[in-house]
């Protein structure tokens, strides 16, 4: 293969591509796994004696019809096969083991290239469908000019990740911050507010706006139950800190299998139709998700604003600073700590709606996917402070969708998400906002 | 202070009240001990001796940093910047808990940590120093550590018949009282053997009918060659057994002397003593640990209704 | 009658089962950690997950078995190596944070495309791959034996052979324990747990005793993890979040810091999660909860468990209400 230009250009490119690759995967693969049918071109089902290899030629414009790929195999296997209309190819195969995909870079024409002619697989068992990923690139696509583009893509997701999380890590924090309580069962207001959003909206057949409107006061009360039948009484109790947790963890656990009770384990989505986008430059983004961050950033204010300037505002804080003192000034601590329960609550609801809009689905240990995310932006940010939360929840972000950008594939990105608190914990272990603990 | 005249030998020999004074055979010397809280100074520490064998009170007003100091010095917090000590002659700075307790320098707590949920004998057991059976490729090997360990086990017979616990010796410690936990405390810090101990607030929210006997035993150790150093709030314990006094205000060093002088002393009197000259500083400690102490009792009724609960 | 006897031998299955014998390995590590030393790790699936790969991988590329087994043991002592280093200094809920967080990346990395040829990604590594060797050295023959409502075959992929070894290895784990926790050293945990600013002060070093039991605990995990996955097939997914709580479940029903504990906590825990399933199947008709549903409900009740049990019986069955194993 002779040397491409844009080849020139970056000379770690094969590592974006072979990033590229693992990302276009997953796609193809809920393809495979969900939708039979509308591979009506040539359809290839495995049985017991049999195995298929399938996969779709695109370039990042469109898919390649018509192009012309070689399978070869064990015992001498050869088979060639031309992709359909929507670039789609199959083959069935009688024997395990390796295969290998070649490309015809000839038949793909002028302004078509292949990053990499060939495919491999293994084929390790019957009644499967191994998926093959064969990338295609326009001749003119640069790897600069899509380099900056994957770049601000991934920046704006980051953002808007980072602004998710933060409206739930918010809340997470707060109540560590009055409580000493690290509540492993946040996560799961998350999902409610994103399940509860599927029931009234997409089930309920409610008006968005009203409909997460009335998802996040149903959050907020639950906050409020929880706190009025459970956490106040086991606080009066004098149950201990590190029982309380567990009991956290064993109401996460409960919650999601009440969310799998009644909704099953399948993703669903809060409205039906797919959402409307538009471009800025060459950004595409829904009205869904740029909505979701101004209201974010909306909600956010409003809770930096409260704590700063009002009265509740203030005695929150005094409270995350010294629960003694606080109530020996005349903050009703009780109220106060009820009151980080409702709006933490409603917060996570609010952000699991979002959640689930901004990413078209919802299920029922999404939440418990970002506990992770979680813990590591209001570590980071400092255990126990809400700007913390809403400074760690950004970075954190920024991270998740940054880092295939800088080649980390896959979900090695939370990998990074782990190594980033583990080097706070080493270094700075009161975070970036928190301030060193008195010992003793 | 006749009391301890026969100690008065032994004291550093000028009654001079400059802070950070030499000593003639200094323990413990420390240098520039600086710790920050946020924008708050809580101790600054130029100079500080400690000398051998006799019993130095280190006192000073509510938030004057004596704890933070106490915790600085025995590695339990770590200073802001270039700060040095030495204990007995070693570097004791960039040096953790453990190892200053090892050096030789074992400290108690203003909170007692005794180790509620384990006997009292496990308690004293724990302080030993150098036990085989605590290298973990070793202890399942009961022979290699069952002779140390009847050693140690006698040992500290002797210490809780000393500080009259011995009746006590299967009790979980956390049904002692409040004063018998603080002895428990202090004879437990014993096992190890050290070269100085230093007692947080060791009166703290012990009954007076217990303080005499913990006077005693405090005099006893600097009688059996220990130095002891201690914090404490209340100016007549101090006067009656301290031989060497340091007073600390607003984190430093203001004044030290024997104990008559420097409650004479000006600069003393005005930072420590303040507006509040006429009152009784010991009854304001007391006080002050009123609620510490009422946290014990109802811990201890509530062990006690556990028992009770156990046994039916 | 027959539903009853059914549901009666479907939970004496249950209780002697290889996969319940790992768990209890799990527990009795998991004990290691919380009951003696505090330590919170919510992670001891992942400790399991990295065994099995260790194991199960070895195995594979043709290492002898005890060779295999060292590695998963080693992967797992680095596992608390990194996990523990950064986080056994500061307040426990970071020890928490950190292992759970471990353990679910842990299985993710697993679960990596990218990797299918190591760990053979979603769909894991077939238990032929790895169970050979084993199997081999079995000395019960071919066959089966009944014995009550236990009829297997004598060696088989998950006959007696698989269950002996298991039960053996679990009666060992108790034997070490129990040796551990009569010592000096298992003294020192226990004052740990109490207060670890207090052990300091008598000059015992606090971090490389809590390294130290976060590395027993963590390879008890790993074997656990080799155990589990003998019969079945290492999966990463059967090996997540859900299986720790199963733990935590465990331990907290037997007892924490007690020696039979983990292992009655365990047996209790499967034999009652089929109960709970079987009853619920025989007497609450499909239109009200199907069978799918009746499984989820088992989960619900134990995280309600869970609950219920650190409120109102943190000690467990075997624990003496004066000695409650927590640090308040």
């Amino acid at each position: 293969m002779k040397v491409r230009p844009w080849r020139r250009l970056r000379a770690s490119s094969r590592a974006v591509a072979l990033l590229l690759l693992t990302l276009l995967v997953a796609p193809l693969t809920l393809w495979l796994a969900s939708s039979p049918a509308s591979a009506a071109d040539t359809l290839c089902l495995p049985d017991d004696k049999s195995a298929c290899l399938a996969g779709t030629i695109r370039s990042e414009e469109d898919v390649v019809p018509d192009a012309e790929l070689t399978v070869t195999g064990p015992k001498g296997f050869e088979e060639s096969v031309t992709t359909s209309e929507t670039g789609k190819w199959n083959v069935k195969v009688t024997e395990l083991g390796a295969y290998t995909v070649t490309l015809d870079e000839e038949s793909l024409g002028d302004d078509l290239e292949a990053l990499d002619t060939v495919g491999k697989t293994n084929v390790a068992k019957f009644k499967t469908t191994r998926a093959v990923v064969i990338e295609v690139r326009t001749t003119n696509y640069s790897g600069e000019t899509s380099w900056i583009e994957y770049f601000t893509k991934s920046a704006i997701s980051g953002l808007r990740l980072g602004l998710l999380l933060a409206l739930a890590s918010v809340g997470l924090s707060l109540i560590y911050g009055t409580t000493g309580l690290s509540n492993f069962a946040h996560a799961e207001q998350v999902t409610m507010g994103g399940l509860l959003g599927y029931a009234v909206i997409n089930l309920g057949g409610l008006n968005l706006w009203l409909g997460g409107l009335i998802v996040v006061i149903i959050c907020g009360f639950t906050g409020w139950l929880q706190d009025r039948v459970m956490w106040q009484p086991l606080r009066r109790r004098g149950l201990g800190l590190i029982q309380l947790m567990i009991v956290t963890i064993g109401l996460s656990l409960a919650l999601q299998y009440v969310f799998q009770y009644f909704v099953g384990a399948r993703s669903v989505r809060v409205v039906k139709e797919n959402p409307e986008t538009f471009n800025i430059g060459f950004v595409e983004l829904t009205y869904q998700s740029v909505a979701a961050m101004l209201i974010s950033i909306v909600v956010l204010g409003g809770v930096g604003y409260a704590l700063l300037y009002t009265r509740i505002g203030r005695a929150t804080r005094a409270v995350a600073d010294n629960p003694a003192l606080a109530a020996s000034s005349g903050i009703d601590v009780d109220k106060v700590i009820r009151l980080v329960w409702t709006a933490s609550a409603a917060l996570a609801g609010l952000s699991g709606i979002l959640y689930a809009l901004v990413t078209g689905n919802i299920k029922w240990d999404s939440g418990m996917q970002i506990l992770l995310l979680l813990f590591a932006a209001v570590t980071l940010g400092g255990l126990g402070t809400a700007f913390g939360a809403l400074v760690g929840s950004i970075i954190i972000g920024l991270v998740i969708e940054l880092a295939p950008v800088a080649h980390v594939p896959g979900d090695f990105k939370y990998a990074a998400a782990m190594l980033i608190l583990i080097l706070v914990l080493m270094f700075r272990p009161q975070g970036l906002l928190g301030r060193a603990e008195r010992v003793g | 202070m006749s009391d301890h005249d026969q100690s008065t030998q032994l004291a550093p020999p000028a009654g001079a009240a400059e802070p950070g004074s030499t000593k003639s055979d200094p323990i413990l010397v420390v240098d520039n001990v600086v710790r920050h809280f946020g924008g708050m100074t809580a101790v600054d520490v130029g100079h500080l001796e400690v000398q051998r064998g006799v019993i130095t009170a280190l006192i000073g007003p509510n938030g004057a940093g004596k704890t933070t100091f106490f915790n600085l010095i025995t590695g339990f917090d770590r200073p802001t910047a270039g700060a040095h000590w030495s204990f007995d002659g070693s570097a004791l700075d960039k040096t953790s808990a453990s190892r200053v307790a090892r050096a030789g320098m074992v400290r108690t707590f203003q909170l007692t940590k005794a180790l509620n949920r384990m006997t009292v004998m496990d308690n004293m057991m724990l302080g030993a120093r150098g036990q085989t059976g605590e290298n973990l490729f070793l202890s399942w090997l009961k022979p290699l550590w069952s002779n140390q360990e009847k050693e140690i086990r006698d040992k500290a017979l002797g210490l809780l018949e000393r500080f009259k616990l011995l009746d006590k010796q299967d009790d979980y410690a956390g049904s002692l009282s409040g004063g018998q936990r603080k002895l428990l405390e202090m004879a437990r810090a014993l096992m190890s053997d050290p070269k100085m101990i230093m007692l947080d607030e060791p009166m703290a929210g012990v009954n007076p009918a217990l303080t005499q006997s913990l006077l005693g035993h405090i005099q006893a150790l600097r009688d059996d060659g220990m130095t002891v150093l201690f914090v404490e709030h209340d100016m007549h314990m101090v006067r009656h057994i301290s031989d060497w006094v340091v007073v600390m205000a607003e984190g430093k060093l203001i004044a030290e002397g024997k104990a008559g002088e420097v409650m004479a002393n000006p600069v003393v009197i005005d930072a420590y003593l303040g507006a509040h000259h006429d009152t009784d500083l010991g009854d304001d400690a007391l006080l002050e640990e009123g609620s510490d102490m009422e946290e014990q009792l109802a811990d201890e009724v509530a062990e006690e209704e556990t028992s009770r609960e156990d046994q039916a | 009658m027959d539903t009853v006897i059914n549901i009666l031998n479907s939970m004496a299955r249950e209780a002697i089962a290889p996969q319940t014998a790992a768990v209890a390995i799990a527990v009795i590590g998991l004990n290691v950690h919380f009951g003696f030393t505090g330590l919170l790790n919510m992670g001891q699936a992942g400790y399991m997950l990295v065994g099995a790969y260790g194991f199960a991988i070895s195995v594979r590329e043709g290492a002898p078995l005890p060779v295999a087994i060292l590695i998963g043991l080693a992967a797992s002592v680095v596992l608390s190596l990194v996990l523990g280093l950064p986080t056994l200094k500061l307040r426990g809920d970071y020890l928490a944070i950190v292992t759970i967080s471990a353990a679910e990346i842990i299985r993710f990395i697993g679960r990596q495309p990218l990797l299918e040829n190591v760990t053979g990604a979603a769909q894991g590594i077939p238990g032929g791959d790895y169970r050979v060797p084993f199997q081999d050295l079995s000395f019960l023959g071919a066959g089966q034996t009944s014995f009550g409502p236990w009829n297997y075959f004598n060696t088989g992929v998950n006959g007696w052979w698989v269950r002996v070894v298991a039960w053996g290895v679990v009666f060992l784990g108790v034997l070490i324990v129990w040796l551990l926790a009569r010592s000096p050293w298992g003294r020192l945990l226990k004052g740990i747990r109490e207060d670890e600013d207090a052990i300091r002060s008598l000059g015992k070093n606090v971090f490389a005793i809590k390294m130290q039991a976060l590395i027993i605990g963590g390879m008890f995990g790993a074997l656990a993890g080799m155990i589990y996955v003998l019969p079945s097939s290492v999966q990463p997914d059967s090996m997540g979040r859900q299986l720790t709580f199963f733990c935590w479940t465990a331990i907290l029903l037997g007892g924490a810091a007690t020696i039979f504990g983990p292992v009655l906590g365990a047996v209790l825990f499967y034999a009652t999660r089929i109960f709970i399933k079987g009853f619920a199947n025989a007497t609450v008709p499909d239109s009200i909860m199907n069978t799918q549903q009746t499984e989820q409900f088992s989960w619900i009740v134990v995280g309600v468990a869970l609950m219920l049990l650190v409120i109102f019986r943190p000690q467990g069955i075997l624990g003496k209400k004066r000695e409650l194993q927590f640090n308040v």
